[in-house]
Formats: C-alpha cells, structure tokens, sequence
C-alpha cells in the first residue's frame, strides 16, 4: 500500500494494464510527447513506444472510430479525450457503432475512453461538464464514475478487461486534491457495486464522483446536529447498484440524490423513479435531487460556485428532509 | 382426537402459485360437530377445486368467511371448539364477538405485511363504526387535524394495526414521521388501542377520521354477515335483459377461459389426422378385459392402449413433447402426460398430469388414467397432480364425435386428440393380395400442434408411427 493522488492512481493503474496485456494501448490528443493534459501518460512513450502510446490528430471522431476498428480487431484501446466536453464529437462512432455491434453483429468492442470530467476550476461551458447521464442513456455502454484513488486504479482495471465500451470519467477536481492509500498489486473492482462511503441510519444520500466529498463534509456538519447519514458512493452508473439503494432506501426512508450533472434528465432521475417505483411503501418523504441546474457551465468563479452544488447546499437539502 | 383448545382453520397454500382461493360451499355451519379429517368446506382456487378437511374434532364454533369470498392464502376461515366448550368456556377466555372480528382483522395482517393489499372482499363488510378512543388519544396532536401520511407511516400503521391520528407527530406541521411511529409501536401503544385497527387495514393511506364517541358496539358478525359480494367485477355494470339470467363466473371456468384464450394466443394451432384400424388392439382388449378386472380391478380402456403407443412414439419425437421457453427449445428424457377430464357436473374440464408415464406398462397407464379420473371427479387432486405435463391427450370420443381440434395445455407443443371407434367398411387386401372390403373398428388420431416447434411433416411422420404401433400391436411388447 502506497499513498497515491486520485491522478496518480489512474497513472499507475493505466501503466499496469499495459505492462500485462499486449493488446492494451493508449491513443488522444498529446498523450505521446507530451504526457497528456493531465500527464496521465507521463512518461508512457518512452516506457511503451509510439506505436503503444499514439499521439492523434486533434479529431475524436477519429480517435474513437479508430480505437472501435482496433477492438473488433482484437485490441484493448484506451481512448483518451482531452476532456470528456469533446465527447460529443465522437457521439456517432461511439452510439452508433461501438455501443450496438455486440447487439448487432456479436463481435465484442472493448474500448476504455477516458474522460476527464467535471468543473470547480473557472473552466466554463467546455471544460467543465459532467456528461454521464447521456451515455447512461444509452443500451451497451457502460459508465464508470470512481471517487476514490483506490477505485479508480481498480474500475480503470476492470475497464480494459470488459468486453464492452466504456466511459471511465475521471474527475478533475479530484486528480491531485484527492490522495489515498492504494494497494500495490493488481485488482479489478467489479462493477455495479455501490461503495458506501460512511454508514447511517437517519438519511440516505445517493452520490458518485467528486459529489462524495461533498456528500461526505455536509454529513460531518448534520452529524454535529445528531442526525446520522449514510451516502452510498455508486462507482458505477450503468450498471448501477440498484439493490444496495433499495436496501438504503428501506433502512433510512429519506433519500436525496446528489450529482453534478444538470438536473433535468440527469441520472438522478432514474434513481428516484426507481425508489418510488420499488421502494413506495418505505418512502417517509419524498426523494430529494440536488444537482446543478439546467444551464451550461458558467466561467464566472461564483456563478460556478452557485452552478456546481456546494456542501452547504446539501447540507440545507439535509436538514429539510431531516425535518420533513 | 378431540381438540383440547380452540384450533383455526386457516385457506391452505395449494400450491407454490397460488395466493388465494374462494369458499364454494361450507359442509359444515356453525354448531354443528366435525370430526379431524373430515371434509369441512369446499374451495376453489386457479389450480384445484378441492375439499378442506377439519385440522380437528369439536364444534364449528365460528365461520368467518362466507361462500362466495376469495381470501388470501393464511386467511383464519374457521373456528373449532373442542367439544363440550361452546360458547359458556369461550365466553370465559375471550368475549366472542369484538374478539372475533379482532380476530378476522389479525388474519388479514399477515397478508398485508407480504406487500400485498388487503383483499376488499375480507374487509368487514360495512364500515364499522370506530368505537370509543382509547385514553391515549387525549394527548397528542391527533385530535381530528388532517396530516399527510407518509407511504412508510401508512404501512407502519396498518402492520401494527396503530391508529396514526393516536400517535404525535415530530415532523413538519406535526407530520407523524417513521421515527414517532416506531418509537410508539415499540412503548406499547399499539396494544393500549386494539380496538381501532379493524378500520386500519382497510383504508392505510387515509388520515383517520376523528373517533366518534359513544358509538353503538360493533354488530355481532358472524350471524348477521350479509352474503359474500360476488366476484363478478366489470360485467356487473350491464344489467341483463329479459329473458337473461346470470350467473357468476367459477374459479375454474375463470381459469379455462384465461388459460384458452392464451394457448390461442401464443401458439400457431395446427391440427392433422389419421385413421386406425384398431382390429388388433380391439382383440387384445377384449382377452385382457377380463383378466384386468378380476385381477387388478381396472378396465384396459381404448385411451390406455393410445396412451402407452403415444409415449413409445414420443420418445422418437423429442421436440412433439417439448417446450418453446423464450427462444430456446426444450426436449425431455421423460414423459409427463395430461388427460383432459371432464368433471361430472359437466360444468369444468381439468387436466391432470400423470408423471413419468415412460416408465408405465399398459396396466399401469391403465390403473394410472382410472386412478387420476376418479380423483379428479371426486375433487380429490392435489396441485402436483395438475402441473408439469409435457404433452396431453384429450378425448371427445366418448360421445361418437370422430373430429375435432383441441386447444394446446400452454406451454405444452401438441395435444391428442382421440375419436370414437367406429365400425366401417375397410378396404384391406386378401390373402392373395386383392383388395377386399372388410369391416373394421377404425378410430380417428388427431394431432393440434404448435407449428411455430412443430412441423407438419413431423407431425405426419408422428401419427404414422402411432398408427403403426396400435395397428401392429405385440401384447408382449406393452
């Protein structure tokens, strides 16, 4: 076990991945020389060589196109984008194509795209978004959102191994704030298995991603206050750990839902149906969302900081539902 | 053996499927002495009209479902007393009436704690009056001021029969949350306020009307319950014409109509014939009648000898005793087989299931389709003997019809149908190889099969084969 940023986490799990499965390799914008935006892949070139580690042209459309040709082929590409904004441009090869030849054709598409999402750093409507509810929309992807340095070189693992198309989105803001123990040796973290991220019996918060920790200070503050909460950390959203929201929902009977996303469509929403729809007769008030709101990401530092939900936001969410 | 304390007579589970059943007929009334084991009412559920028989001796001392209802499996039904303790002993341990109807409600919560509704039919019959508050009530917030009811609180309520306008509420505008219900729940009061949970269960997520003081007491049920609401539902609304008359549907003939209209529904209903001479089988029979009855006490019937050639030929058809399961075939190494069995009142038909008929000789299809028959007439089958058929065989013949296209047992492939032995002129050919007209019993084979498995061709090929083994039959071979 070593400390390890969230980053450096991701890095190490990458490079793992690499050195054990030949199939593995990674292609983006500036992963090559220059080590990636991020420098995710610092120091990957010089270890694997151009051939494993390819700089491509600015066009994620290619990027992604290419990496599916490879994986029908029989490879384990690692897609990078510079963030995960860019995405959009890749829709159609990712939608269209990779997400339903198993379905159509049979022939499995491995892919991993990494996607370096979310916002708290003044990055504005480009660099800032948490775009995961769209593709959870979408039959055949899959979509994996770790919170912690731990999970994230274990779900990155897992990842590459899947025979599916995945969306692994890192969180920015998580990279180098984030340190955490993480253990040396090889692990694959499954998927669909919520991670409860502290115990409690008088709330239920549903989270992933960077929200955790926010999750995690307001119930520090309600704690004060003799009101335990539990927040169960998803990992994954598609699949996402139905049974254990259930089981919390059950257990405390007030649930709210947390996420960076927008609100309308957000995930968020499919959570709190399905709580309704299975867990009606335990509900002791309604399920509560707090998310951002239906616009894009603003520039403006304290038009972001009223954009992305702030601790005392969810605080207040808790202690109304606390008292309904 | 005499029972020493009251026992319940309770609707049974008849099998893993069912949930509920309805009283057709109560074979005891109240006051009258039954023995253990005895029959003491009859039900009706999806599966099996069956008779209940007594879990004791003693006094029918309380019926509290009437003919006609439908409960939930687990539903108390009955009351025996042991005998000598009517009413005078009871009346000592618990006053009848309030219990009794305390009792029905305490039936229904088990139920309702599966998740499932109370059904409206165990409900008491007309709304009871609540009877005076329990001196809990002066404290609190539940003096009549509407609150909302939270699902979680509503459920709460009706397990632990709590009246929620009796409990104080912490939550916003004095809302009763899960919290305030537990934390009463477990201080006892729910016991402090029996009485009220009769309403409880009926209307959960309705915040309750304030207690009306000085009501007069509960009606005593059991004698003066109206009779059972029919469960007709929708068809109710169109009142019959002159000339109509009406009558309600049974659970069987629910089910056959459920179960009819499916089977057309999902298969594609194929039907081809053949005709058999039956001249060899009709010999064999006519030498082992006598011998099977004096013997064995059962009668080789035509349908024994179709049955025993039908499972030697299925072995060679797996698919013809096989099973479509989503998109995927299923085949058997064994052969469970339905008979389609008229009931006697001529009002029902049931198919019961004679398992691993591919380890039968003819005496022993033939003591097994009597054995079934009877039973089933007698309304003495139990829920196994009406499921897992891999094929069946029906037959209409008995009447002299010598056509018809049966509906397939779902999710069975095929079903045979059987005709009457006819005497007709049959054109054989002679010792010397000429044709001749000869008169012979021929009996007519249909097969109905689901085309979607089952081809024609392959269902040909099946009654070729089936004709040959009857028109060629071997008595050493069966």
């Amino acid at each position: 076990m070593a400390e390890k940023t969230y980053l450096q986490a991701i890095s190490d799990g990458l490079r793992e991945e690499m050195r054990r499965d030949k199939r593995v390799f990674v292609i983006g914008e500036d992963v090559g020389v220059y080590g990636g935006a991020f420098k995710v892949t610092l120091g990957f070139q010089e270890e694997f060589g151009s051939w494993r580690v390819i700089d491509a042209p600015l066009s994620e459309t290619a990027i992604v196109g290419g990496c599916t040709g490879a994986a029908m082929m029989g490879m384990r590409p690692v897609a990078e984008m510079q963030f995960a904004d860019f995405i959009s441009c890749a829709w159609d090869h990712l939608v269209t194509v990779a997400a339903k030849q198993r379905w159509r054709a049979g022939t499995p598409v491995p892919i991993t795209v990494r996607l370096p999402s979310g916002g708290g750093f003044s990055g504005g409507p480009f660099h800032s978004q948490n775009p995961e509810s769209s593709f959870a929309h979408i039959p055949g992807l899959k979509v994996i959102c770790p919170a912690t340095p731990e999970d994230a070189k274990g779900l990155l693992a897992t990842a590459i191994q899947d025979p599916n198309p995945c969306l692994y989105f890192e969180h920015k803001h998580l990279y180098r704030r984030i340190k955490a123990e993480v253990p040396d040796e090889r692990y694959e973290t499954p998927f669909g298995k919520a991670r409860v991220q502290r115990e409690g019996d008088d709330l239920t918060v549903i989270t992933w991603g960077a929200m955790v920790y926010t999750a995690d200070e307001a119930a520090q503050q309600l704690d004060a206050d003799g009101v335990s909460v539990e927040i169960l950390d998803l990992r994954t959203l598609q699949p996402w750990d139905k049974q254990a929201v259930l089981a919390s929902a059950r257990k405390t009977s007030k649930v709210l839902v947390l996420h960076e996303d927008t609100h309308t469509g957000g995930f968020g929403g499919e959570i709190a149906a399905t709580i309704s729809e299975e867990a009606f007769e335990d509900l002791d008030a309604p399920v509560k969302r707090i998310t951002a709101p239906d616009t894009p990401v603003p520039f403006s530092p304290p038009l972001e900081k009223a954009f992305i939900p702030q601790v005392d936001d969810v605080v207040a969410g808790l202690r109304e539902l606390a008292e309904y | 053996m005499a029972t020493e304390t009251a026992v319940d007579v309770v609707m049974p589970q008849m099998g893993v499927s069912v949930s509920e059943g309805t009283i057709t007929k109560w074979l005891k009334q109240e006051g009258e002495t039954v023995e253990a084991d005895e029959s003491l009412l009859e039900i009706s559920t999806d599966k099996v009209d069956t008779e209940v028989p007594s879990p004791g001796s003693g006094i029918v001392q309380q019926i509290l479902v009437q003919e006609g209802e439908t409960v939930e499996v687990g539903t108390k039904l009955a009351v025996i007393a042991p005998e000598g303790a009517e009413a005078p002993a009871a009346a000592e341990e618990t006053p009848p009436e309030p219990a009794t109807q305390q009792a029905a409600a305490e039936a229904e919560a088990p139920s309702s704690s599966e998740g499932e509704t109370p059904t409206p039919e165990a409900a008491p019959p007309e709304p009871t009056p609540a009877p005076a508050p329990a001196p809990v009530a002066a404290e609190g917030n539940g003096g009549g001021e509407k609150t909302f009811v939270s699902p979680v609180v509503a459920r709460i309520a009706s397990e632990h029969g709590v009246d929620v306008g009796q409990v104080s509420g912490t939550g916003r505008g004095g809302r009763v949350t899960k919290k305030d219900i537990l934390a009463f729940v477990e201080s006892g009061g729910a016991q402090q306020q029996e009485q009220p949970q009769e309403a409880a269960p009926a209307a959960p997520a309705e915040p309750q009307a304030p207690p009306e003081p000085a009501q007069a007491p509960p009606k005593p049920a059991p004698a003066a319950a109206p009779a059972a609401p029919q469960p007709v539902a929708q068809a109710q609304q169109i009142e019959p014409e002159a000339g109509e008359s009406v009558e309600p549907m049974s659970a069987m003939r629910r089910g056959i109509a459920e179960h009819m209209r499916r089977s057309l529904d999902t298969s594609a209903h194929v039907t081809s014939a053949i005709e058999v001479d039956m001249s060899r089988v009709v010999a064999i029979r006519k030498k082992l009648k006598s011998e099977y009855q004096k013997s064995y006490g059962v009668n080789p019937t035509y349908l024994a000898f179709v049955a025993r050639a039908t499972v030697e030929t299925l072995r060679d058809y797996p698919w013809i005793n096989g099973e479509l399961r989503g998109d995927r075939i299923v085949t058997r190494n064994y052969v469970h087989l339905g008979f389609a069995v008229e009931l006697a009142d001529g009002k029902g038909l049931i198919v019961p299931v004679v398992r691993h008929t591919e380890g039968l000789n003819l005496l022993g299809m033939a003591r097994a389709i009597s054995d079934i028959a009877q039973r089933a007439r007698d309304k003495k089958l139990l829920p196994d003997d009406v499921q897992g058929g891999t094929f069946t065989i029906t037959n209409p013949g008995g009447y002299g019809t010598f056509h018809g296209t049966p509906v397939i047992s779902q999710p069975q492939a095929a079903i045979l149908g059987t005709y009457a032995v006819v005497k007709r002129p049959w054109v054989i050919q002679d010792d010397r190889g000429e044709d001749v007209i000869a008169i012979r019993p021929i009996m007519n084979l249909t097969l109905t099969y689901d085309h979607r498995l089952v081809d024609g061709a392959l269902a040909g090929r099946f009654l070729r084969d089936l004709r040959e083994k009857l028109e060629s039959w071997e008595e050493s071979n069966y």
